[in-house]
């Protein structure tokens, strides 16, 4: 059996598990009890999406999914610290 | 597999189990945060994916890089070290809002206020 066959099917499968992954993160952001779990789990899944991507960047062999996955970690970091001085403080620039 | 098309045996079987493992160990912690029960416990299962996860699926794609071009492709290590330095902070962020929350509304599950100032600076006698 090729190797890249068996990349290639690795790939696809990690990416079927990032995505139900995603599903779990979600459906702890949709259902959450407390607000503080659905920022939680937005956390989870920007971090789910952005692996997402570098899987999708070694499948099709091209860089530009790993700017797209830095992007999404930068902007990911930014709004779940924004989420969470808001729960803090009630707002978000004082 | 059609850009990847001329990696080595070796360099395709590292990729694929690297990538697998990553994947796996994110599911897990997803599957945490999805099942445990509390809060403080909920909080914990998530950093399995950007650990091990992360640091397991970058790898991969570093080394299926670096296999492909023929020279060290290390921007994956952007990633990883963001992630690592970024996932404590808004960890902590998140837990002492929602300690902050759970103290205002009196609830009886989790540690006082007073308890955890002893812990952290204990009386002389």
């Amino acid at each position: 059996m090729n190797a890249l066959v068996i990349l290639g099917w690795a790939i696809t499968s990690a990416q079927v598990m990032l995505g139900l992954a995603m599903c779990c993160a979600t459906f702890r952001l949709v259902a959450g009890p407390r607000a503080q779990d659905r920022i939680l789990g937005l956390d989870t899944l920007y971090v789910n999406a952005m692996l997402m991507l570098v899987t999708f960047g070694i499948r099709t062999g091209s860089t530009l999914y790993f700017e797209a996955s830095l992007v999404i970690g930068l902007l990911g970091f930014v709004s779940t610290v924004a989420l969470a001085k808001f729960l803090m403080r009630g707002e978000v620039i004082e | 597999m059609n850009a990847a098309g001329t990696l080595p045996a070796w360099a395709a079987l590292m990729t694929a189990l690297l990538v697998l493992v990553g994947a796996a160990v994110t599911l897990i912690g997803s599957l945490g945060l999805l099942r445990l029960g509390n809060f403080y416990a909920r909080v914990h299962a998530p950093t399995l994916g950007t650990t091990l996860g992360a640091g397991s699926i970058l790898a991969g794609s570093a080394l299926c890089f670096s296999v492909l071009e023929a020279r060290p492709v290390v921007h994956e290590i952007l990633i990883a070290v963001f992630v690592t330095l970024t996932t404590p902070v808004t960890l902590m962020l998140v837990v002492r809002a929602a300690l902050y929350r759970d103290r205002t509304e009196g609830s009886p599950n989790i540690p006082a206020a007073w308890a955890v100032k002893d812990l952290i600076s204990p009386k002389e006698e």
